[in-house]
């Protein structure tokens, strides 16, 4: 799949808003961890709501006809992208009332602002889900078909959630063990089932090119796409990085985004100044806009098939069939052939 | 009812006739234009609501060329509709046609995603989705005479390898012709239960080819001189 750049910064940014807003609901409303300034609680609050709302102006940085964006709450029915943006904006008045019991009654609000303020942080783990069903309900796409998709959203929200709410409280002076402790919690727990994730995919199976064209018996090769150029499939579904792009990007998923902040936490359990905690949430953020580019450059579209691939698996060692001569038509690293519609069957080989 | 096409893998010569007589009917039907980007340039391209792919089924000597046009299979369980947030993309009651109110949609590419085939094409000019209509400006024109209320690409083929009718009649042609000639859908695993339907090629008596070429001596030193010149 094609990375939208305003997605990754959508997902990525909202995400750890939304992250943001559920531990400061946790630390504040459910009474974990020290007591909180008014001015603590605010800059929280506030940095939630930007990374929010910023999150979501980028959203509709992709939409060819951004006029009609305000449809999309039109389809709550069936549609988890309507979902998605019905809670999302449902959110902000429960949010928004509970920022104003704040903003008047410091930190000991009454039940009303209090009651909002778990609602709304119950919706945030709502929107997180929805975000994360957006794509875990697509049967075309195998490496996005599964429960780990929103499990993944829900946790990565969180883990970047929780290094930023550690890096605001040292601003305050009020940066505890239990601050860095969350953190490294949530950051193990994201970065084990985001493994969890990168072990199945390399092994899922789904439709191939037999099952595409109907012939299932048979061995089936791509001789001709009908097109000379690029198509809006090919532009969509045809992207395909080197896998050693991939690795390398992996790696920096794990490093940046896990490795890293735990590190910085560790150091700052041991003696460190806390103030590094604003490398772990910056460091974070990084790796986990690394993981949003994978999650979609991983994702390997039916469509493809009938293109000349012959399974939608992230596998380079795909079960060869039929002569090896036309070894070329099976090779899904081969980006440029399967853009071009070159047909190497047809061309003499 | 339920509209669809029946397309016969076995007749068809993938002269990509039904694509053109789409894109020209359709081009300047209810969901038209359909844009083309740079058609004068180096890599023109744009968008189609039917394309034609060509495949080589089966390995030497008992292979076949097999041309697929695929336009929108108008699914039983169509996703696309589903997955739209703005409710643009429907599919009609009566006929089971899938269409895209382009008043309503948002270009946001959801229902492309969902859709297996590869029927939706994005118009990047207008940043509207677009798709096949199976000519529904077409087939309930009651100006047209009723030989010619058939989709553009049904009536120019010239193999005569696409078929239009209902399927939810047992006596139509369509039905017939599934029924006995071993209809096949794609891709049926995921669920969507496209409408339209393909005719597997016929099973044929296989052409002899080892009499082709008799092993006579002029041919063996011929064989051997081609393969010694380098060419």
């Amino acid at each position: 799949m094609h990375p939208a750049f305003s997605v990754i910064l959508f997902t990525v940014i909202s995400g750890a808003g939304y992250g943001l807003f559920i531990l400061l609901a946790a630390f504040h409303l459910a009474g974990i961890g020290p007591a909180m300034s008014h001015g603590e609680l605010l800059a929280h609050g506030v940095a939630s709501l930007g990374l929010i709302t910023l999150g979501l102006v980028f959203s509709t940085g992709h939409l060819a006809n951004k006029k009609n964006a305000w449809r999309s709450f039109m389809r709550f029915k069936t549609s988890w992208l309507s979902r998605e943006a019905v809670f999302a904006v449902l959110f902000y008045p429960f949010a928004g009332i509970y920022g104003l019991g704040v903003l008047l009654q410091g930190a000991a609000i009454g039940p009303l602002p209090a009651m909002a303020g778990l609602i709304a942080a119950v919706l945030a783990v709502i929107t997180l889900f929805s975000t994360g069903m957006i794509y875990g309900c697509l049967k075309t796409i195998r490496q996005w078909n599964t429960a780990l998709t929103p499990a993944n959203y829900i946790m990565l929200g969180i883990a970047t959630g929780t290094t930023l709410f550690a890096a605001i409280a040292t601003v305050f002076g009020n940066a505890t063990a239990m601050h860095a402790g969350v953190a490294m919690v949530a950051l193990v727990s994201a970065a084990v089932l985001k493994a969890i994730y990168y072990f199945w995919i390399s092994r899922v199976n789904g439709p191939t090119i037999n099952t595409a064209t109907t012939f299932n018996r048979a061995t089936v090769r791509l001789l001709d796409t009908g097109h000379t150029a690029g198509t809006f499939l090919t532009d969509e579904f045809g992207y395909d990085p080197r896998k050693d792009t991939i690795d390398n990007v992996k790696m920096g998923v794990f490093l940046l985004g896990f490795v890293a902040p735990v590190l910085v936490f560790a150091s700052i359990l041991s003696g460190a100044p806390a103030g590094i905690a604003w490398l772990a949430a910056v460091s974070s953020l990084i790796g986990i806009g690394m993981e949003r580019w994978l999650f979609f450059a991983e994702a390997k579209h039916v469509v493809r098939l009938y293109h000349g691939a012959q399974t939608c698996t992230n596998s380079l060692a795909e079960p060869a069939r039929g002569r090896t001569s036309v070894a070329p038509v099976t090779d899904p690293t081969d980006a440029r052939r399967w853009e071009l519609g070159d047909t190497p069957g047809g061309s003499g080989s | 009812m339920r509209l669809g096409l029946v397309i016969d893998m076995d007749t068809c010569v993938g002269c990509h006739a039904c694509a053109v007589a789409c894109k020209q009917w359709n081009t300047s039907g209810t969901t038209g234009a359909l844009t083309d980007y740079r058609p004068y340039g180096e890599d023109p391209s744009g968008v189609w609501f039917n394309r034609v792919r060509h495949y080589e089924v089966g390995d030497y000597p008992n292979n076949k060329t097999v041309n697929i046009p695929m336009s929108c299979m108008h699914c039983q369980h169509a996703d696309c509709v589903n997955v739209c947030p703005t409710g643009a993309s429907y599919k009609r009651p009566e006929d089971g046609i899938v269409l895209v109110d382009q008043d309503k949609c948002m270009g946001c590419n959801y229902c492309a995603w969902a859709c297996p085939y590869g029927a939706r094409e994005l118009d990047r000019e207008d940043g509207v989705m677009k798709k096949c209509t199976l000519c529904v400006d077409r087939i309930y024109d009651e100006a047209l005479p009723p030989e010619e209320r058939q989709p553009a690409c049904v009536i120019t083929c010239p193999a005569h390898a696409r078929f239009f009718g209902d399927f939810d009649d047992d006596n139509s042609e369509v039905s017939r012709l599934v029924r006995e000639r071993g209809g096949v859908k794609q891709m049926p695993e995921l669920g969507y239960k496209p409408v339209n339907t393909y005719l597997p090629p016929r099973i044929t008596r296989p052409i002899p080819i080892d009499d082709v070429r008799a092993n006579r001596l002029v041919s063996s030193v011929k064989d051997w001189v081609n393969k010694m010149v380098a060419r």
